[in-house]
């Protein structure tokens, strides 16, 4: 019978893992390591501002584990959505720091692959005037050819296709710009010519780690070995479990449908889809199905700068000032306009977040009790870094010094835990491209690079 | 009994920046089919605790195979932007989890 062994060192490369799992692994003859290193979790900085999601300590220490293993198995090396979002400077980022681990442990006559998930905006610009690029979600803004023109870079989540092509050319290791999560273990399994369905469902377990574990974590690593029937997840770790109930959970997460999961170019059904516990810690999974829709649809991502910000934190203690908060942010917003009264209105916003009282859930918040202390943010969103430090001081100061009717603690109203008080904090983003393209296939937008070490 | 107690996982999280998913999930047969036949689990019962439009809930679903129960809304503000509070949307959970259950 087919079978294909994947081995998933965690949740995401850089997270880490504990070395004996690795080993343990290993020694479970995998047919490839698959890590998964991207997310749009953390908003758009990441892909705006052209950073990664974790620190080039941790990603190197994580890296050096994964070559080391794949090296030492001859088995395939493949890294999802390089840098966290897989655009340019992400990819080159790992590149880089993937070049510098061959080059100090001497290691040589290896194929490494890159496959670029980068959109030209050109194609885009055409595809539009084509009807062929759709919003994807109800409160997603329209593209227009001047938001797309603000938007800094658009990557595509590519499906298994172009990862495939790479493991038939003999790559040992491969990085993908932004995938879509399974996609890098689906090909392992594709490659191998395991039925895609398996393949999909097993990679959009796998991409999380032991996060379908119980207890979970994202942090240690999981085998997941695929064949003609279905496939079974096993924790190496022998404090981790896998149930029934744990990875028919994971199918769920962060997803829009419990059993309805559309990638690029496919569309997974997993509603008969049955979850056994072997006994052993593993859980077995069949009844997955997949569906090709007859037009090829991926998913762009691409953010715009939205503003600079600065804030500040500090702790409120006073009974009066915290059931008078309300009348006390209106008054400092009216003060810090008047004061600037030469500055456009439209280019700054003030707004306050009270930890205590509704900080978290905004106007959802539905406890009304006032706490004994809260903790505030007062923030400043300006079109220029400089303009939001101004507003932002200005703020904080009306804010300590604002006399509200009753007022006793008239030396101050706010505690600052921090000299300065003020953070600078640089650019914020929005993801201004969040559509579906129509393509010819998966092959169409992903070219792929190699080269030889 | 609260929804909270009487499930074994509540939930929220991103489902990509512009949506926010719900899942509820039980370890027994029981308590899922209390809260499945409760009924009031609906998409206008969704909208009106996280106050907004019936047609922004896209899902709400019961997967029977899993015991879990998933709806999920159009986020007013995408992830991790101006006036976000929840760039994760891992903590909007609690609208959910104080619902009465008979």
């Amino acid at each position: 019978m087919r079978q294909c062994r994947i081995l998933a060192p965690c949740a995401m490369l850089g997270y880490g893992f504990p070395k004996v799992s690795f080993l343990k692994g290993m020694e479970l003859k995998p047919d490839a390591i698959v890590v998964d290193a991207g997310s749009t979790d953390a908003g758009p900085h990441k892909l705006g501002a052209g950073v990664g999601i974790v620190s080039e300590m941790a990603y190197k220490l994580d890296l050096a584990s994964l070559i080391e293993g794949s090296v030492k198995a001859d088995i395939p090396l493949i890294i999802g959505s390089a840098g966290g979002s897989g655009a340019i400077p992400h990819v080159q980022w790992t590149k880089r720091i993937i070049d510098e681990i061959l080059a100090e442990n001497n290691i040589k006559g290896k194929r490494v692959a890159i496959i670029w998930a980068d959109i030209p905006k050109k194609i885009i610009k055409e595809r539009m005037n084509e009807n062929k690029v759709e919003t994807l979600g109800l409160t997603v803004k329209e593209l227009t050819p001047e938001r797309l023109k603000k938007t800094n870079s658009v990557v595509a989540q590519m499906g298994h296709e172009p990862i495939v092509k790479a493991l038939e050319e003999g790559a040992d290791i491969i990085i993908c710009g932004r995938a879509y999560d399974p996609a890098p273990f689906a090909a392992v399994a594709i490659h191998k010519g395991v039925d895609a369905a398996f393949a999909y469902h097993a990679g959009k377990i796998l991409e999380c780690g032991a996060i379908c574990a119980e207890p979970g974590t994202g942090k240690d690593c999981v085998l997941g070995i695929i064949d003609e029937n279905g496939f079974t997840i096993r924790p190496i770790n022998p404090k981790l479990k896998c149930t029934k109930e744990s990875v028919a959970a994971h199918t769920f997460y962060e997803k829009d449908h419990p059993y309805i999961l559309h990638g690029p170019g496919v569309v997974l059904n997993l509603k008969k889809c049955e979850f056994k516990e072997t006994g052993d810690g593993s859980v077995r999974v069949t009844g997955s199905k997949i569906d090709f829709p007859s037009i090829y649809k991926i998913k762009l991502e691409g953010a715009m700068l939205a503003g600079f910000r600065t804030f500040v934190i500090a702790g409120i203690r006073d009974e009066y000032t915290i059931a008078n908060i309300d009348e006390i942010e209106k008054g400092v917003v009216e003060q810090v306009k008047d004061y600037y009264s030469g500055i456009d209105k439209e280019s700054y916003e003030i707004n306050f977040i009270n930890y205590g009282i509704n900080g978290v859930m905004g106007d959802l918040e539905y406890v009304t009790e006032l706490p004994h202390e809260i903790g505030v943010i007062i923030e400043a969103i300006a079109d220029t870094q400089q303009l939001a430090d101004a507003i932002c001081a200005t703020a904080r100061s009306t804010f300590l010094h604002y006399g509200y009717k009753g007022r006793k603690s008239t030396a101050g109203n706010l505690a600052f835990p921090f000299a300065p008080s003020d953070v600078s904090f640089g650019a914020v983003y929005e993801f201004s491209v969040y559509h579906l393209m129509e393509v010819s296939d998966g092959m169409e937008m992903f070219d792929i690079e190699y080269y030889e070490v | 009994m609260r929804l909270y107690d009487l499930a074994k996982i509540v939930r929220s999280k991103n489902s990509g920046p512009f949506e926010i998913t719900l899942d509820i999930l039980f370890d027994n047969k029981d308590s899922y089919d209390k809260v499945k036949n409760s009924n009031i689990l609906t998409k206008e019962y969704i909208a009106k605790l996280y106050k907004t439009d019936v047609n922004k809930v896209t899902c709400l679903t019961f997967y029977d195979q899993a015991l879990g129960i998933k709806a999920t809304l159009a986020r007013k503000i995408s992830s991790g932007t101006c006036k976000d509070r929840d760039v994760y949307g891992a903590q909007q959970y609690a609208p959910l989890a104080n619902i009465k259950i008979d």
